[in-house]
């Protein structure tokens, strides 16, 4: 039984929500095994990180240096490569930052790599099998991994149930000398807050979403004519963004900004995980797209196959409708 | 600078509906759109803007057959000056390390200052060009949003960070970037310009040129392997309304009222 490994991210000592759902994803490959937690930092910032993961994992390794008080990827690649056993499991989120870590770091550890895992089988001799998705979530896929000589996980945020993970009382071992002084290629200047703009998504109890199933800039003003009808703001999707057609500050995701609707009208959206994770408080979700098949279906309340750039008129001049109805 | 962006073409999930064959253990690719996948080609469009800024050209490489010279060909009407074929029924079955170990020996074959991808492909696993940078012994960065050139074999970067925050950095060339969408807007290509790099050569190169081994390419050597692939069935799925448009509307508006109230 290969060791298994989490590496814990942390902001100034707050853990990242994939501290607990690592140690679940764990769980799944070995119920009995003992997970252990590999946790970087500096200062109080890492003694409260470790406070706190003692609660979830039976042992933790802590590196401190005042060079991992911002995590680098570049040099915490170097630190795992001294620390972490040849053959060994390593469970990383997949976000920015196992984005930035991981595939490296499955070729300095010579090990196999699975990004993106949503769910796993119980592992058998050498022999992994997880899911994972492709084109968008469009279809999963299941994967077969030889962890003969280890391997890099990268675990999809949200993807673990929590609810198991039993409390424990870890063992803080300090690595610190093992690392020793590292230097990298690439070094860390500053955070550029995200954009502000006059329309905030996040106060917004109604938002009418827009994707690339909006198609040209000029028909963003077809959405813009419901929500204006509904009392609501525009947000969108990535692709929306990268096209210029609205600014970052409407972006719903991962990258983008996080909303907490009643509800959330997604319009041409095909519904990918990381514009799913911007959208958290169970709002009622009605989806218009043209693809019988998009992801967002899956997750939405309401479907209407068609297309937005027909249907969201009809919609308004019944919003409209109703309103001179109620006026009257 | 001598800029190198390895690109692919994929199914174009905005022309196709993904569908499983009658088989159910791969998707069904017959009709199926290709195009170059949209990360890789904003990477283009910033090594074109880059090499516009310091002098020097870009190629275009990429793992494949024949059939995946339609978007090297595609790139260099945009303005890369080279493309590169790495072809050999050897590579197939290549998992995410084969095809960076392919990558690598065609980067050593060259003399690059900057390796570019697209931050992700069709299958979502954002892993080759991570991988290649520390096979390379490269600086990495994934996720770039911006780059701007320094003195002294420099680059200052930003990438995507969470809740749209961005974070700045400085990393030294030679170095591997991946490419995040929007960070640009990739030039329009015409049929026209398509034609007009027809007949330039593409160098292509087999696993021998490349010094390859069975060992390190190929499903032999693959440690990750997809078995088939599958729609999840993800909660209960929505409700789909099956009325006219206007009925639908109708009802729209009634669920909004319902559950958001209407101000």
């Amino acid at each position: 039984m290969p060791r298994i490994f989490a590496y814990i991210a942390h902001k100034n000592g707050v853990l990242d929500d994939s501290a607990a759902e690592l140690a679940a994803a764990a769980k799944k490959i070995d119920r009995g095994t003992a997970v252990t937690a590999i946790i970087l930092g500096a200062g109080p910032a890492l003694d409260a990180a470790c406070t706190e993961a003692e609660r979830v994992y039976p042992e933790l390794w802590k590196v401190s240096g005042e060079s991992f008080s911002y995590p680098n990827a570049e040099l915490i690649r170097q630190a795992l490569m001294k620390i972490v056993p040849e053959g060994s499991i390593t469970l990383i989120a997949h976000d920015h930052f196992g984005i930035d870590l991981a595939p490296g770091l499955s070729i300095k550890l010579n090990a196999a790599f699975v990004p993106d895992v949503t769910s796993m089988q119980p592992l058998q001799a050498d022999s992994l099998q997880v899911v994972r998705q492709e084109f968008g979530g469009q279809v999963s896929a299941h994967v077969r991994c030889d962890v003969s000589s280890g391997a890099v996980i990268t675990i999809r945020p949200g993807a673990f149930n929590t609810g198991e993970v039993p409390a424990a009382a870890g063992k803080v071992v300090d690595k610190s000398a093992e690392v020793g002084m590292l230097s990298a290629g690439r070094r860390y200047l500053e955070t550029i807050a995200a954009e502000t703009s006059d329309v905030d998504i996040t106060k917004h109890a109604i938002l009418v979403s827009v994707g690339r199933g909006i198609q040209e800039k000029d028909n963003v003003a077809i959405a813009e004519e419901l929500a204006e009808s509904l009392g609501a703001a525009v947000s969108c999707s990535r692709p929306v963004v990268d096209a210029k057609w609205l600014q970052k500050s409407r972006q719903v995701g991962s990258s983008g900004k996080t909303v907490k609707p009643k509800v959330y009208l997604a319009c041409g959206i095909s519904g990918a995980f990381q514009h799913l994770a911007g959208i958290k408080g169970n709002p009622f979700i009605i989806a218009i797209n043209k693809n019988p098949k998009a992801p967002i279906f899956q997750v939405a309340d309401v479907g209407i196959v068609d297309d937005v750039l027909e249907f969201l008129p009809e919609l308004t001049s019944k919003v409209q409708e109703l309103r001179a109805v109620a006026a009257k | 600078m001598e800029i190198l962006v390895c690109v692919k073409r994929v199914p174009d999930t905005s022309e196709n509906e993904i569908e499983l064959n009658r088989a159910g253990n791969d998707i069904e690719r017959d009709e199926l759109v290709y195009s170059i996948n949209e990360p890789d080609n904003y990477a283009v469009e910033e090594a074109l803007q880059i090499a516009a800024k310091t002098g020097g050209k870009v190629s275009v490489v990429t793992v494949g057959t024949e059939e995946d010279e339609e978007v090297l060909r595609r790139e260099m009407a945009m303005g890369a000056t080279h493309g590169i074929l790495l072809a050999d029924l050897a590579f197939e079955g290549s998992d995410g390390r084969g095809i960076a170990s392919i990558l690598k020996a065609c980067v050593e074959k060259g003399s690059y200052d900057l390796i570019l991808t697209g931050v992700q492909a069709e299958d979502g696993a954002a892993q080759v060009g991570g991988m290649l940078a520390a096979m390379l012994d490269y600086p990495f960065a994934s996720l770039v949003t911006s780059i701007e050139v320094l003195a002294e074999k420099k680059l200052k970067i930003t990438r995507e960070i969470e809740g749209g925050n961005r974070e700045v950095s400085e990393i030294d060339l030679p170095c591997v970037l991946s490419i995040q969408t929007g960070i640009n807007e990739p030039r329009y290509v015409g049929m026209k310009g398509i034609r007009a790099v027809q007949s330039i050569p593409i160098a292509t190169y087999s696993g021998p040129d490349l010094g390859l081994n069975s060992a390190q390419v190929g499903t032999a050597a693959a440690k990750v392997t997809r078995l088939d692939y599958f729609v999840p069935v993800l909660g209960k799925g929505a409700r789909f309304l099956g009325g006219t448009r206007e009925e639908n509307a109708q009802e729209v508006v009634e669920l909004v009222a319902a559950k958001g109230g209407l101000k």
